[in-house]
């Protein structure tokens, strides 16, 4: 009874905060809609007893990326009331779509419903003797470590890509080189002269 | 020590090493000698072909990753073409004295996601496969970062590609949901009695984030864009090798996966095939930029490939390899024409800029020519064969009324070709050319060359292989 209170409260806060975040005016009131949803979704994980991807999800979800995105909201001078321009115009074919694709979508969630889902087929079932955390651990570097390192590849081309993409070297922008700081000698630095009373000193 | 080569894996594990060690080599030299980088990076391909070619088959991770006759066979294709593309771009991005080292290290980690694609035997490997190889492409298309058109290219294709990647994932879910299995063996065992209407909903989402990345027709929106805004040197590559990575896939999820659903996905992808015939076709006959019309072009020819698909028969599977390696090659050598043309600095990227070709430069006019008649489909050229390959599965397969559309849009497309080759025999030269950097065409009179007379000694080993390659699902 709890659980299911639970779970529906928890589901409502998701999709309620996932509308306010396409609906809000400010950006910054969307990423954190957007966090508010990253909570409660994180909630209905716990309930399914998938702990560690609550963590997860609240770690990197919340910690990095939804964090991220506030910095970019408010760092970059986007004219969002620009970009919503269109909005209008484009309301009504876009809710055509939006509400066929929801009819067929819900035509075929029914049809599956009767026949009872995925019943019968097999669901791999948890290790009795390990939390899940550890039963992850077990299998991401045994027997998907060939996604784990093509996983890491994919980030390594992100890395060079922002690299790439980014990274310029101006020709004129003055950086400390140590080196030549350090090997600066004095004969090439300073001078002494003995200016005549009234005299400027010219340029050496 | 020579076992390791014979690995099943061995490929994919030389690119990989040989990209991270390039990597940190490129950093260190820097790109002053990018061209040590470039050209080792060609070797390591095309070294990577041979084993790909010659070593043991092989399933491994679990059946994640498939090596059989079929990818065997995609494999010497995608590498030998990223080694090309790695030789094509590199002389352009020299040429405008750009080059980066990162290039060719992009190009082998692309090779190395096409290379799991066509080896996917499982949903994972095969999302993340199309990841590998999509992100390195949106790198590549905005490459000349501080050209507008280039980031914009750039821009749309990655925003288009995360978008299509979405719809991918949502099916994939859905099919493990209905399925219970990520394994095309698994779950082509739970629809060979018939799919159910889940595993169905998931299977057209899958279909159109593959459809997407292939830029068949409806899902190709992004091509003339990203073909026309993209660097030359990319969009040759874009256009041969990912894309026959990404027919493989397809066939290997359809054939591999759900074989059993096949009357259900045939009819998707007739109805795919007959509006990219439609589209590419129509779309082309408007264009003024050339890169546009090759987008519209390859629309139009993706099409074909999917009717073998559709076929749904081992000849079918052979038609589209044969295809695809035909389509490839012309498509390579028209854009390496494209690269080698100049006036005054400036790329001629428009048809009207091409006006009196023939007396400036006949040799390339002549180039130009033989590809043209070739990707129209005349007869005796490479594309003619192709097509061949293609509406014979077809009719075997009795798939006629698509097979008349296909031949119909080749007809209307013939138009747009001809323009080429009317414009740069017939007209009257726009101004003369001054001097200009333009790239030696020797890989585009390769190119011409194996349209016509060499694919005649081509097809009689790529036939058999072929069949060969095709026969790894045991189809009819």
């Amino acid at each position: 009874m709890l659980q299911a209170i639970a779970f529906y409260l928890m589901a409502a806060v998701t999709l309620g905060s996932g509308l306010f975040v396409i609906s809000a005016r400010n950006p910054v009131h969307s990423v954190l809609w957007l966090i508010l949803s990253f909570f409660s979704a994180a909630g209905l994980f716990v309930l399914m007893g998938a702990e560690f991807l609550a963590m997860l999800l609240v770690v990197v979800y919340v910690g990095a990326v939804a964090v991220l995105f506030l910095f970019v909201v408010m760092m970059l001078d986007v004219d969002f009331v620009r970009l919503r321009e269109g909005y209008a115009q484009y309301l009504p074919i876009g809710g055509v779509v939006a509400l066929l694709l929801m009819i067929e979508m819900v035509l075929v969630s029914f049809a599956v419903a009767d026949r009872g889902a995925a019943a019968g087929k097999q669901i791999v079932a948890a290790a009795a003797d390990a939390s899940n955390a550890e039963s992850i651990g077990r299998v991401l570097y045994t027997d998907y470590v060939y996604f784990f390192q093509a996983a890491g590849i994919v980030l390594l081309i992100a890395m060079i890509g922002a690299i790439v993409l980014t990274l310029r070297h101006k020709p004129h922008v003055k950086r400390q080189d140590i080196h030549t700081q350090v090997g600066r000698k004095r004969s090439n630095a300073m001078a002494v002269v003995t200016p005549k009373t009234g005299e400027g000193i010219a340029d050496q | 020590m020579l076992e390791l080569f014979n690995h099943p894996a061995a490929p994919e594990a030389i690119i990989a090493i040989a990209a991270l060690v390039l990597l940190p080599v490129g950093a260190f030299v820097g790109n002053a000698r990018a061209a040590l980088i470039s050209f080792l990076g060609i070797l390591v391909l095309v070294a990577a072909a041979i084993v790909a070619g010659s070593n043991q088959l092989g399933v491994l991770f679990n059946g994640a990753f498939v090596h059989d006759d079929f990818a065997a066979f995609a494999k010497v294709a995608i590498f030998l073409a990223s080694a090309v593309a790695i030789y094509l771009g590199h002389g352009w991005l020299a040429r405008r004295d750009d080059e980066k080292f990162e290039f060719p290290v992009l190009i082998m980690l692309a090779a190395l996601g096409m290379s799991m694609m066509v080896s996917a035997g499982d949903l994972i490997s095969l999302y993340i496969g199309v990841e590998l190889q999509s992100l390195a492409l949106y790198v590549l298309a905005a490459f000349r970062r501080d050209e507008a058109k280039a980031s914009e290219a750039g821009l749309k294709y990655f925003v288009l590609g995360a978008l299509s990647s979405g719809i991918l994932l949502y099916g994939v879910s859905l099919i493990y949901g209905f399925t219970g299995s990520l394994q095309f063996a698994d779950i082509s065992a739970a629809v060979a009695g018939g799919a159910g209407t889940g595993a169905v909903f998931g299977l057209v989402f899958l279909i159109c984030g593959l459809a997407f990345k292939v830029s068949a027709a409806p899902f190709h929106m992004w091509t003339p864009d990203v073909y026309e805004g993209a660097p030359t040197p990319m969009v040759a590559f874009f256009a041969a090798a990912p894309k026959l990575a990404a027919m493989v896939l397809f066939a290997r999820a359809m054939d591999a996966g759900f074989l059993g659903a096949q009357a259900q996905w045939s009819q998707v992808l007739m109805v795919i095939a007959a509006i990219s015939f439609v589209v590419g076709a129509v779309g082309g006959l408007v264009q003024k930029n050339i890169k546009r019309l090759l987008a519209y072009s390859s629309i139009a020819n993706i099409g074909y490939a999917i009717l073998g698909i559709a076929a749904g028969t081992q000849m079918g599977l052979q038609a589209m390899l044969v295809f695809m390696v035909l389509y490839m090659v012309d498509v390579t050598a028209f854009f390496a024409v494209i690269m080698a043309l100049q006036r005054n600095g400036q790329e001629m990227d428009t048809i009207e800029s091409l006006r009196g070709l023939k007396r400036e430069k006949p040799g390339k006019a002549i180039v130009l020519t033989i590809l043209s008649l070739s990707v129209l489909g005349m007869p005796p050229f490479s594309g003619f064969w192709a097509k061949y390959y293609v509406f014979k599965a077809a009719i075997g397969a009795g798939l006629w009324p698509i097979a008349v559309a296909g031949l119909v849009a080749s007809v209307v497309a013939a138009f747009y070709y001809l323009r080429i080759i009317k414009v740069m025999w017939f007209d009257e030269p726009v101004s003369p050319a001054g001097p200009s950097r333009a790239g030696p065409s020797w890989v585009a009179m390769a190119g011409a060359a194996f349209s016509f007379p060499l694919v005649l000694v081509a097809l009689y080993w790529l036939d058999p292989l072929a069949r060969h390659a095709a026969a790894a699902f045991g189809l009819q």
